[in-house]
């Protein structure tokens, strides 16, 4: 007898509170500005912080308030400044803005202990491996955060430069005259 | 400037000192004694790499597939030679970088034993797609440069109503002569190629444009097609880049290809003439494409000369067999001094795209002093294209990416006209050349931007459901706690029962 209404109001409870939170999300949604949707698109959605804000999305209203110059994300590079001057119509001197040599992370497999704490920080599930076994980054999905630089208890995870192939291998800038 | 006026129908282009003299009037020299080591690389087309069939070890002949084509947009390559695979490992390509690429290794045996060769009883009686088939097992790939899978052209040209196959044998960069040279000696077998071509993308005629600096070769190209009537020699001025495909078609019949088309939009298909050759040898033959005619050319080699190598033989090698004089060379190109690229080590592979190796002295490169533009508009009137070079390199200098597009970046075909012209001796096209790496990077940058955003995107789903199950896992515990609880109570309620 207990048992069952224990479960019939337990489970009642679930389903009101579902339906009123739907409900609440349906109608209490905060209408967002599409030029940040636009914004947010365009950045690098890496959520590193490097801006000095939380995420992305705070950089992208940030960006539209004015409260922050289109150079702020160090990871989008000149080609995100080049769009976002065009976007926002501000003027910005863009033979001055320099981009960062882009890095990933690797793990040395000797001192790797299979910890798994740089595996729970990736936000791209960039590390693959298992606990107590040596783990490993996908180059192609590393963002270069650092989170798990910053985690790794034996330092075995580092950030290298990403590894020049005939593939990625481009002309440089010619020397300016 | 007035040749723009005279003829409409050529836009742009320079005069480059020729250089040709020095190698054309020789036939190609067919006794290179084989090297003892062929380096050969997996991926020598545009499109995905082969993958190696042979492991380290084996013994193979000549002309054995050593690396199949994958996917439609690939090439096979073949062994140049027999012998045995010394290895397979990444070796220096023949690039501006010089970076490492999948290489097969053959140690040869000398003995030049070919493997089974597949020669059809009549070339002619083939069905199309026969054709194209034996082409693209043969590693065919165009030999102009592009060095595009020819078997998808020609199937491409079979799908797409063609009238006319046009047959590039412009040649316009300097230096360079092994086109002239192939056409001079073995115009019958170009013709045959010709033929076999047409006959694989069901075309009705074939047109092909040679410069009137190659008389020789045009004679021997119309005296090999007389019998021919739908395979038409005709000659077109000497003005570079007269081989670029548009600039030719559109003097040769005077029709335009659509910006952002192709030729086969407006019913033609472009090969080179060697590729002509490689299709003959490919069907009447049946020998794959494992050697080519390379022009040795440059103050710093003693006997210039075209030479028949075998693919994957050290550029080294073969300039060692002209008589390098190692001290003079100050630069060394893969192809012509225009659009060829300049090579740090000597020690790089042949490959199918090189038509030419040149060892440049310091006298043929001297590079002057940038100096500012002047805005004479040289390279305005210089530009093939009808761009507008000054503009687009000073908005590239400024990291303008987007509006050097708007000035029409991608349609720059990187042939250097511009920069050859330039008083100020800018290095334009290089600009464009950086520019529309740039681009790539972007490109990629944007993709992997989409793409962190779907991880993220997944893993973040993956923590809500797993969350979500933890809490599901809480309330059933929860539940049997109160079950436990509630079970408990009812026997305290009902003592008479006994309880096991
Ligand atoms: S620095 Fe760029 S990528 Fe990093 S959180 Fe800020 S906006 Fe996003
Ligand atoms: S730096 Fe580390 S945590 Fe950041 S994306 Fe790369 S592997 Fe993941
Ligand atoms: S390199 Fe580009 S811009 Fe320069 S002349 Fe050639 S097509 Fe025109
Ligand atoms: S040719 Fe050179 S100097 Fe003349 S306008 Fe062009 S970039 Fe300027």
């Amino acid at each position: 007898m207990y048992v069952l209404s224990a479960i019939v109001i337990l489970t009642s409870l679930g389903l009101l509170l579902g339906v009123a939170l739907g409900i609440a999300a349906k109608y209490l949604k905060v209408e967002s500005d599409p030029l940040i949707e636009t914004i947010e698109a365009l950045m690098p959605g890496s959520q590193c912080g490097q801006c000095g804000f939380p995420g992305c999305r705070p950089a992208a209203e940030a960006l539209v308030s004015g409260a922050a110059p289109v150079t702020l994300c160090p990871p989008g590079g000149t080609s995100l400044v080049e769009q976002l001057a065009k976007l926002l119509g501000v003027d910005v001197d863009l033979s001055q803005t320099q981009d960062q040599e882009a890095m990933v992370a690797r793990v040395s497999e000797e001192t790797c202990t299979g910890c798994t704490r740089c595996f729970k920080v990736c936000p791209t599930d960039a590390i693959v491996g298992a606990p107590k076994q040596i783990h490993a980054v996908v180059a192609d999905a590393c963002i270069g955060c650092k989170k798990c630089v910053e985690v790794c208890p034996t330092e075995c995870l580092q950030m290298h430069p990403v590894e020049v192939t005939l593939r990625n291998w481009r002309w440089p800038k010619p020397l300016a005259a | 400037m007035f040749a723009l006026f005279e003829n409409p129908r050529l836009r742009g282009g320079i005069h480059a000192e020729e250089h040709k003299s020095e190698t054309s009037p020789l036939s190609i020299a067919t006794d290179f004694p084989l090297p003892k080591k062929l380096y050969i690389p997996v991926q020598q087309h545009v499109g995905k790499p082969a993958e190696p069939v042979v492991k380290v070890g084996e013994k193979v002949l000549k002309g054995q597939l050593l690396a199949y084509s994958q996917g439609t947009i690939s090439a096979p390559v073949h062994a140049p030679t027999s012998g045995v695979i010394a290895d397979v490992k990444d070796f220096p390509a023949p690039h501006p970088s010089a970076l490492p690429i999948r290489t097969v290794v053959i140690e040869s045996d000398g003995k030049e034993q070919w493997a089974e060769l597949i020669v059809p009883e009549d070339p002619f009686q083939l069905e199309p797609e026969e054709i194209c088939q034996r082409v693209g097992a043969a590693g065919v790939v165009g030999l102009g440069g592009a060095v595009f899978p020819s078997a998808v052209k020609l199937s491409l040209g079979r799908k797409n109503k063609i009238h006319t196959l046009l047959i590039n044998a412009g040649e316009c960069e300097p230096y360079l002569t092994c086109d002239d040279r192939l056409m001079q000696e073995r115009a019958e077998q170009i013709v045959a190629g010709i033929r076999l071509m047409l006959r694989g993308m069901d075309a009705p005629k074939a047109l092909v444009g040679i410069e009137d600096n190659k008389p020789e070769a045009f004679a021997a190209m119309q005296a090999a097609s007389q019998s021919f009537a739908n395979i038409v020699v005709a000659q077109v001025p000497t003005r570079y880049p007269m081989g670029w495909d548009r600039q030719m078609l559109r003097y040769l019949t005077g029709q335009e290809i659509p910006a952002d088309g192709r030729a086969t939009d407006i019913g033609v298909v472009v090969h080179n003439v060697a590729t002509a050759f490689a299709v003959y040898q490919a069907i009447c033959l049946g020998q794959p494409l494992i050697s080519r005619v390379v022009t040795v050319s440059g103050a710093a080699v003693a006997k210039p000369r075209n030479v028949e190598v075998p693919i994957g033989t050290l550029m080294s090698e073969v300039l060692a067999f002209c008589g390098l004089e190692k001290s003079k060379m100050a630069r060394l190109v893969m192809g012509g001094p225009m659009m060829g690229d300049a090579l740090p080590i000597a020690e790089v592979p042949v490959v199918k795209a090189c038509n030419g190796i040149l060892a440049l002295s310091a006298a043929d490169i001297d590079e002057p002093a940038v100096q500012p533009c002047i805005r004479c508009s040289s390279c305005v009137t210089a530009c093939p294209v009808g761009l507008l070079p000054l503009e687009m390199a000073s908005r590239i200098k400024a990291n303008q990416l987007d509006s050097a597009v708007d000035l029409g970046l991608k349609d720059c075909i990187s042939c250097g006209s511009c920069s050859y012209v330039c008083p100020s001796n800018i290095p334009l096209v290089h600009y464009f050349k950086f520019a529309s790496g740039e681009l790539v990077k972007r490109q990629q940058a944007e993709h992997k931007s989409e793409q962190t955003k779907r991880l993220i995107e997944d893993r973040n789903e993956r923590m809500e459901r797993a969350r979500l199950e933890a809490e599901a896992e809480a309330l059933r515990a929860q539940e049997a706690r109160a079950a436990r609880l509630a079970a408990a109570q009812q026997a305290q309620q009902a003592p008479a029962e006994e309880t096991v």
